[in-house]
């Protein structure tokens, strides 16, 4: 499992006065835990970036890979920011990684970057009409990016394919739809297909105290499902795989000696499946 | 081979909800099938329909549904007992929409006194709403709660913002009590589960999605109800069991389609009958839906909802 580090997004506010003001300490810093705690790749989102993107990206490459002996993930929608990025990444620490290209034709430029720069490409299963209903309509817009892959002459080994996960505050069908889409996408080549989430967006709108549970026991049905890589927090992944055999008793329909946990596992296991309602206080009732 | 016809079972059932006192109590919900699927499993009861009057003269109702009031709605207690007496109200819907700061500002105690002119006056359930003012509504309602206590009203409406006062004092005065979020089935069953918590009980809740015009959004409202009724009948989800309302009168009844003159435009119909086709037809849409307790306004678009309510149980 390749956890790309999400900690480094203009989302948050110090990463974001960091990238404002050129301050590598915070940059460096949340870096370095980031590949302490397991992370294989960095994740750099700098935004739409529309101002000032190729050089704020170029930084940020120099800044995170002068302390962290990793690759990049390059995560803007701004085409020339990310080949800014490419040119000063150093391919020494592994292949940078681009997010993303998608089914929208606006965005299939940047598979020219994935073959020119031979990085990884994080194909998003969206097209140009909106958000995917289901996992069969993840599956044809994966077919399509593949195809646009190959046109291009992006080696399907460099794409990897993001099913789209949606918040199940609002969206809770769709967990269960990217547990599914992860399955079929493995199916569409062989050797599998690789595939990527961004594991957060889950939980995102969830009380804080809910996020982590939500994040983890997602993270195990994905894993379970064959998922490559997932953009996520390390040090709560880290947590995940300490806990895996017992998540995955309960998942398997087991009993664990800690029935806290395990009612705590199997109501957030209902939820992401669908089989019951998803609210704040769902671990209450 | 005979033809069996297919039918669903379902582990779940609607709460059955009853308002009012003596003869005049009427109770909805109570099913355990999806609306009107009276061959699958059990009815008990029929959706019922309470008649909207207001505190204030409506002088912003539309003339089409404001003609059947004129002569009585100068004052809450003759148009109540005048939909009592007169058009065989089942169910009296007050609302108090003159408490609202940017109407006639009317008091807490003004409140009061109407509350308890109108239900010493009828003997039909009284359902008791405030002006939709998330903060003045929490004065209002508190008051009005203990004015109507053991009366059986149902209190409304309390949202995310007030709903513990609102809560609390219908509790206290044995009402039952309005839930409303705004079409978001997981914000809807949050309310639900934090009034529980509360101490309140779940089984004298009313559900209300939020309500929209047939054209102004009332898919959403409708997708809102099936998936909250299939939640309490196919999951057994005793957060998402109470009867749902839809508060029909109130947003129909400000469309453009329920005003616009014939003479601006012609190709739109008769006016009259456009409106009241509307009010007709949105709260049938939310009957289906799932609606146990319809709020509305015109008394021949009610008319209209009662045959096709006796058509379908």
């Amino acid at each position: 499992m390749l956890i790309i580090g999400e900690k480094l997004s203009i989302i948050a506010k110090r990463v974001r006065e960091a990238m404002m003001k050129k301050d590598k300490g915070p940059i460096q810093e949340i870096a370095t835990r980031q590949w302490k705690e397991g992370s294989g790749v960095i994740d750099a989102n700098i935004g739409p970036a529309e101002d000032g993107g190729e050089e704020l990206m170029q930084w940020m490459v120099t800044t995170i890979q002068e302390v962290v002996p990793l690759p990049v993930c390059l995560d803007t929608t701004n085409f020339k920011a990310i080949e800014a990025g490419l040119k000063v990444h150093n391919n020494q620490w592994g292949k940078p990684m681009i997010n993303s290209t998608s089914n929208d034709p606006e965005r299939f430029p940047i598979l020219e970057l994935g073959v020119k720069y031979n990085s990884d490409v994080i194909g998003l299963t969206v097209g140009k009409g909106g958000l995917p209903a289901d996992a069969e309509e993840r599956a044809h817009i994966a077919a399509e990016i593949m195809g646009r892959a190959m046109e291009y002459g992006l080696p399907l080994d460099n794409l990897y394919l993001d099913p789209l996960v949606l918040q199940i505050a609002t969206s809770q069908d769709h967990a269960r739809h990217v547990i599914s889409a992860v399955k079929m996408f493995r199916e569409m080549n062989e050797p599998p297909m690789k595939t990527v989430v961004g594991l957060s967006n889950i939980s995102n709108g969830c009380p804080k105290t809910l996020r982590p549970i939500l994040n983890k026991y997602f993270f195990v049905m994905l894993l379970d499902a064959g998922l490559t890589a997932a953009i996520a927090d390390a040090h709560e992944m880290a947590e995940v795989m300490r806990e895996r055999s017992i998540i995955s008793d309960v998942i398997a329909g087991k009993e664990i000696a800690d029935k806290q946990k395990m009612t705590e596992i199997r109501k957030t296991l209902d939820v992401i499946m669908g089989r019951t309602l998803y609210a704040h206080s769902y671990l209450e009732m | 081979m005979a033809f069996t016809a297919p039918k669903e079972t379902y582990s779940g059932k609607v709460y059955p909800v009853t308002i009012g006192t003596g003869d005049k109590a009427v109770t909805f919900g109570g099913e355990n099938v999806l609306p009107f699927h009276s061959f699958e499993g059990i009815t008990p009861s029929r959706p019922v329909i309470a008649i909207e009057i207001q505190d204030v003269p409506p002088a912003d109702w539309p003339d089409t549904v404001r003609k059947p009031y004129d002569a009585v709605s100068s004052d809450p207690v003759t148009w109540a007992k005048f939909c009592q007496d007169e058009l065989k109200a089942k169910a009296l819907a007050l609302r108090l929409v003159g408490t609202h700061p940017d109407r006639e500002n009317r008091s807490p105690a003004d409140a009061v006194k109407t509350v308890k002119d109108v239900l010493a006056a009828v003997q039909v359930p009284l359902i008791i709403l405030g002006s939709n003012h998330a903060e003045k509504d929490t004065s209002v309602l508190v008051a009005v709660a203990e004015a109507a206590k053991d009366k059986n009203c149902i209190i409304g409406k309390a949202q995310e913002a007030n709903y513990k006062t609102i809560a609390a004092a219908s509790m206290a005065n044995n009402h039952k009590l309005i839930a409303m979020s705004e079409l978001d089935i997981n914000l809807s069953k949050q309310l639900n589960i934090l009034i529980t918590q509360m101490g309140f009980d779940k089984e004298k809740i009313i559900t209300d999605p939020m309500c929209s015009a047939l054209g102004y959004g009332i898919e959403y409202t409708y997708s809102v109800m099936e998936r909250i009724r299939l939640a309490a009948l196919t999951q057994n989800d005793v957060t998402m069991q109470q009867p749902l309302l839809g508060d029909v009168g109130m947003y129909v009844w400000k469309i453009k389609e329920a005003s616009a003159p014939e003479a601006d435009l012609p190709q739109w119909g008769a006016l009259e009958e456009r409106g009241i086709a509307w009010e007709a037809e949105t709260a049938t849409a939310l009957l289906i839906a799932g609606a146990g307790l319809l709020i509305m306004r015109h008394p021949r678009a009610i008319k209209e909802v009662e045959n096709l309510i006796d058509e379908l149980v």
